[in-house]
């Protein structure tokens, strides 16, 4: 259990390590762009572009602006949105998290549930047409573009068939066309992951063992075969959460939702830029804590990786 | 006749059966393969990697051949022959013959702006009255053009890195993976779009933003091949007899991790083409007149409710070109590495 606390601390140094990067170079490649926020506002005079200035902080030397806003990022202050009069960046952020947070889990939670149902059954009727189709819908998922497969939804589902609302965020029929959108790459990856480990451990000694001692063909698929496949599940968990992000701003645009994705694109498109690096540096972070939390984890469950400490 | 005296048996009565001398007996029978002989043959087996093989080889041909061969000019407008239906010459079937529903009522839009009789527009028009089919050879162009090159990059760059942290090994290597785990913690779409805010959007814009993150998996896998293969006696063997590091890397290692190598690079083309059309979409890759699929997608989208097939045509050929590209990869893995097949 050494060995664990020191490779623990070693993770977070590196993770404290990759954030304060980011961070970063986010900050003095917005430092590098030309122009200011007040620079188009023509009916501003230079005097009052000197106080705006003060007031933003942006009179201080390049190097001071930086101290000052690692601090306030320590207090959680992102600054002030330029898109947004007086709104903090923060607030604006706090208000969208909850719609991207509850689309992910449900895609995460559907997308994963099928795929591991499709790849069960793939690998227990291996070579059948049944293990065709399986295939077949992990390569379709796999390939065909989120948001080919949002705009799709919406056009049979919404437009021709009128079954859901088109877009916006009322309720949870809402939800569910954009839930499914995002669904399709973790449902096409975990069914692909689930279906090779399945047929590699169906074909390993204690699968015999089990068959041996007489147990039924479902408690052999379920109790040894289907546990002993999810637990290399979590290192998926990782790529996962990049998928989402990046379907998320995608399918939140497509579906008009109000999240984190949709208000990311508006601001690159109005160069917002401190909506911009907040949300870079949220997006950072969170896929750092992901795969922190995947290691650490995957040390926990299978302790084969553990006497290793951890490296892979 | 208790016991036979062999060797009274004269010698005639022998027949040597078989190889006739010691050279022959060491033929092999079967023409002796290189490593991708045998590959390309094992790929040829798998039907879904071939088709697609073939699908790639004909969409590539056609979208290079435009550029001298292109059924009308891609990027001339002609507002007054905008939002044309496809009209596709002996077909009469509705949706492809020129008409659309109008109020319930079926109308010769061809006639109605006035188009002469003999000008086809096969997959209609956009807003600006450009030819979507011109559009697309254009746009599938440079979507290919984007992920190849950016493949190169990853490649190139990837390879390079990969085998200067395997061979040296020691500090170089640890600091070189300490930076590669800093590296692989950002989101690579982040770095992209933060790129693409930053410098001016266009093909090389782009196919930078996604070189700059693209080259790390790619590090990673020639690092933990290059630890594999160094410790083989043929190395070591090469060392002793005293060639460079150099000379090692590129003459025994890299020709022996090249099958990994190529398959990397294959999935990161349809990753590439997937980013290429994503940042396009969201608003952020090529600028007007220019057009990849992904622009063509996101205009499409805008009029889809009323004009569904400026966004499905794109949408299929590009969705054609990812499942190609995909298939096409697994089946070259399978074909390099049959251990590897699940």
């Amino acid at each position: 259990m050494k060995n664990f606390g020191k490779y623990f601390l070693k993770r977070v140094f590196f993770m404290v390590i990759t954030l304060w990067l980011i961070i970063t170079v986010t900050f003095f490649l917005m430092k590098l762009l030309p122009g200011s926020p007040y620079a188009n506002q023509e009916k501003l005079s230079p005097e009052q572009i000197e106080i705006l200035n003060k007031q933003a902080g942006l009179d201080k030397s390049v190097p001071e602006q930086y101290v000052i806003y690692m601090k306030n990022i320590m207090k959680g202050d992102f600054g002030t949105s330029f898109q947004f009069k007086n709104q903090p960046v923060a607030k604006l952020l706090r208000n969208r998290i909850g719609p991207s947070l509850q689309l992910g889990a449900q895609a995460i939670v559907f997308g994963t549930f099928i795929g591991i149902i499709l790849g069960l059954i793939a690998a227990l009727r291996q070579n059948t047409w049944v293990d065709t189709g399986a295939t077949l819908i992990a390569i379709l998922g796999r390939s065909i573009p989120n948001f080919v497969f949002a705009v799709l939804l919406q056009y049979v589902f919404s437009v021709k068939f009128k079954l859901f609302p088109i877009a916006g965020w009322n309720g949870f029929a809402s939800t569910i066309l954009p839930t499914f959108a995002l669904a399709m790459s973790p449902l096409a990856d975990t069914g692909r992951f689930i279906r090779t480990e399945m047929v590699e451990v169906l074909s390993s000694d204690y699968i015999e063992l089990a068959r041996a001692k007489g147990l039924s063909y479902w408690e052999v698929a379920f109790k040894h075969g289907l546990r002993n496949s999810l637990i290399p599940l979590v290192t998926l968990l990782g790529p996962l959460a990049v998928a989402l992000m990046t379907g998320s701003l995608v399918v939140e645009n497509i579906f008009a939702i109000p999240g984190i994705g949709e208000q990311f694109v508006k601001s690159i498109m109005t160069n917002d830029y401190p909506t911009i690096m907040a949300v870079t540096i949220l997006f950072s972070a969170l896929l750092v804590v992901v795969i922190l939390i995947v290691d650490l984890l995957y040390g926990v469950i299978d302790p084969r990786i553990r006497v290793s400490g951890g490296e892979h | 006749m208790a016991e036979m005296d062999y060797s009274k048996i004269p010698k005639e009565k022998f027949e040597l059966i078989g190889h006739q001398d010691a050279a022959e007996s060491e033929k092999i029978a079967a023409p002796s393969l290189t490593f991708f002989q045998d590959s390309w043959r094992r790929l040829k087996k798998n039907k879904a990697a071939v088709i697609s093989l073939v699908i790639l080889g004909l969409i590539t041909l056609i979208a290079f051949g435009a550029i001298w061969l292109s059924p009308k000019d891609p990027t001339k407008q002609n507002v007054q022959f905008a939002n044309l239906p496809p009209k596709i010459p002996g077909i009469s079937v509705d949706g492809f013959n020129g008409t659309t529903l109008v109020r319930g009522q079926r109308v010769d839009k061809y006639e109605q702006v006035g188009v002469p009789e003999d000008v086809y527009f096969i997959l209609g028009t956009d807003s600006l009255g450009r030819d979507l089919l011109s559009r697309i050879f254009m746009g599938t162009r440079a979507s290919l053009i984007i992920a190849f090159v950016a493949a190169i990059l990853d490649l190139s760059f990837g390879v390079t890195y990969g085998l200067i942290s395997g061979m040296k090994g020691g500090r170089v290597d640890s600091i070189m993976q300490r930076i590669l785990e800093v590296l692989s913690g950002i989101p690579n779409l982040v770095v992209m779009i933060l790129f693409l805010t930053i410098f001016k959007p266009g093909i090389l814009t782009i196919i930078l933003a996604m070189a700059v993150t693209g080259w790390i998996t790619m590090a990673r896998i020639v690092r933990a091949q290059t630890l594999k293969i160094k410790d083989q006696e043929y190395v070591l063997a090469a060392t002793t007899l005293g060639q460079s590091q150099i000379s090692i890397a590129l003459k025994h290692i890299l020709p022996n991790i090249s099958s990994v190598v190529i398959v990397q690079m294959m999935f990161s083309i349809p990753t590439a083409i997937f980013f290429e059309a994503f940042l396009s979409f969201i608003g952020l890759g090529l600028t007007p007149p220019n057009a990849s699929l992904g622009m063509l997608l996101s205009e499409g989208y805008k009029l889809f409710r009323f004009l569904p097939h400026l966004m499905w045509a794109p949408a299929i050929v590009l969705s054609v070109i990812m499942i190609c590209f995909n298939l096409l990869a697994d089946g070259m893995r399978d074909a390099f590495d049959p251990k590897m097949k699940d």
